[in-house]
């Protein structure tokens, strides 16, 4: 019986790792940062491909943080500034890449901490293609990409 | 000035006075403006390429992250890294403070006891020491985090012409966020202003940077 049990969650989280389809969208290699005991706030990023036409990406819901939003950085010389969107373009037969450094899904109250290794679900709420569920999965908290803690540049 | 009788005109004195006024009205107007933002513009960006004259850096007293008070001065004899920003900070901090830990590794541990790298907060209210601690931990062990009163934090970013400020429209949120510089300073171990390293610099350049630095001291 153990074995059963195993096999079958071994095969539920292969599925749990491989992208998430909603008609022409799809969501990829989500991940977050580790957050540290005391963190409030948290980020989540992954890549977006659309294979029909334009889309955007105009909501979030998870249940880790109070508040789901969409975030970019601003560059204004030297100092970045994050500030709220209300939707990120995912271009027809593009994608849309939500990264370190630019777009990204902002946790803010966090209401349990993220530690390397965790997965949780997150919800991405498209214009047309509607709600397309994910799994982000926790890296450490310098990770820079969503595979490996170290990437080179 | 040459000036020219018309007849059935008679510029005067009136005139005359009345364009000097105005001319002396008009330069000390804009001396004035001028001075009343000098010492003001606390938020200047200057860029990576500083002239030489300007001073970057000066004292300061904080508080560690281990709760005691640390000056500047406890760190002459090695290089310190600063980076200001925030813990709340969900994506530039992490990524500008895992570049530092991985230029440190990179370093090797005999060169890596020459700099000591410093995370200051410019979110005091929220950054308290014991919030600082949990966060440089996850980084790497060499990373002070640093924190003190709004008025401290304020005249050390001042010294280093590093911006920052609470972003528009979050007044009363507690979940604000703070724009700031991403610069990362490079100070000698005699205290004086070495480089800046701009916001997306390598690990891989930054550990090379700092090697040239450490070895032309030694």
């Amino acid at each position: 019986m153990k074995k059963i049990i195993a096999a079958t969650a071994a095969v539920l989280m292969m599925g749990l790792t491989a992208p998430a389809f909603a008609g022409d969208i799809s969501v990829e290699d989500a991940w977050a940062r580790a957050s540290a005991k005391m963190a409030r706030a948290g980020a989540a990023f992954l890549t977006v491909k659309n294979t029909g036409s334009a889309d955007k990406l105009v909501g979030a819901k998870a249940d880790i943080s109070k508040k789901v939003e969409l975030h970019t950085h601003i560059k204004d010389g030297d100092v970045m500034k994050m500030r709220q969107v209300e939707s990120i373009a995912v271009p027809a037969n593009g994608m849309a890449m939500l990264k370190p450094g630019g777009d990204h899904v902002m946790f803010m109250g966090l209401t349990k901490q993220l530690k390397e290794g965790d997965m949780f679900p997150l919800t991405l709420v498209f214009e047309k293609a509607g709600e397309i569920k994910t799994h982000v999965k926790v890296q450490k908290a310098g990770a820079m990409g969503a595979m490996k803690g170290h990437m080179k540049h | 000035m040459t000036e020219e009788n018309k007849p059935g005109s008679a510029p005067g004195t009136i005139t005359k006075a009345a364009v000097v006024i105005t001319a002396l009205a008009v330069i000390i107007f804009i001396g004035w403006s001028q001075f009343r933002h000098a010492d003001t513009d606390t938020h200047r960006v200057v860029e990576t390429r500083t002239p030489v004259k300007i001073s970057i850096g000066g004292p300061f007293t904080l508080t560690h992250h281990n709760g005691s008070r640390v000056s500047d001065t406890d760190y002459l004899g090695r290089f310190m890294l600063i980076f200001f920003g925030y813990t709340y900070c969900p994506d530039v901090c992490p990524t500008e403070l895992s570049t530092i830990a991985e230029a440190m590794e990179l370093l090797g541990p005999e060169k890596a006891k020459q700099v000591q790298p410093l995370f200051i907060s410019v979110d005091p209210p929220r950054d308290t020491p014991e919030v600082m601690a949990n966060y440089v931990v996850q980084f790497h062990p060499s990373i002070v985090g640093l924190t003190g009163t709004e008025d401290e934090i304020a005249q050390l970013a001042k010294s280093f012409r590093a911006y920052y400020a609470r972003a528009e429209g979050t007044e009363g949120d507690d979940d604000y966020a703070v724009d700031h510089s991403a610069t990362t300073y490079l100070m000698g171990p005699d205290g004086q202003f070495e480089t800046t390293f701009s916001y997306g610099t390598s690990p891989e350049d930054m550990a090379a940077a700092l090697e040239k630095f450490i070895d032309s001291r030694s």
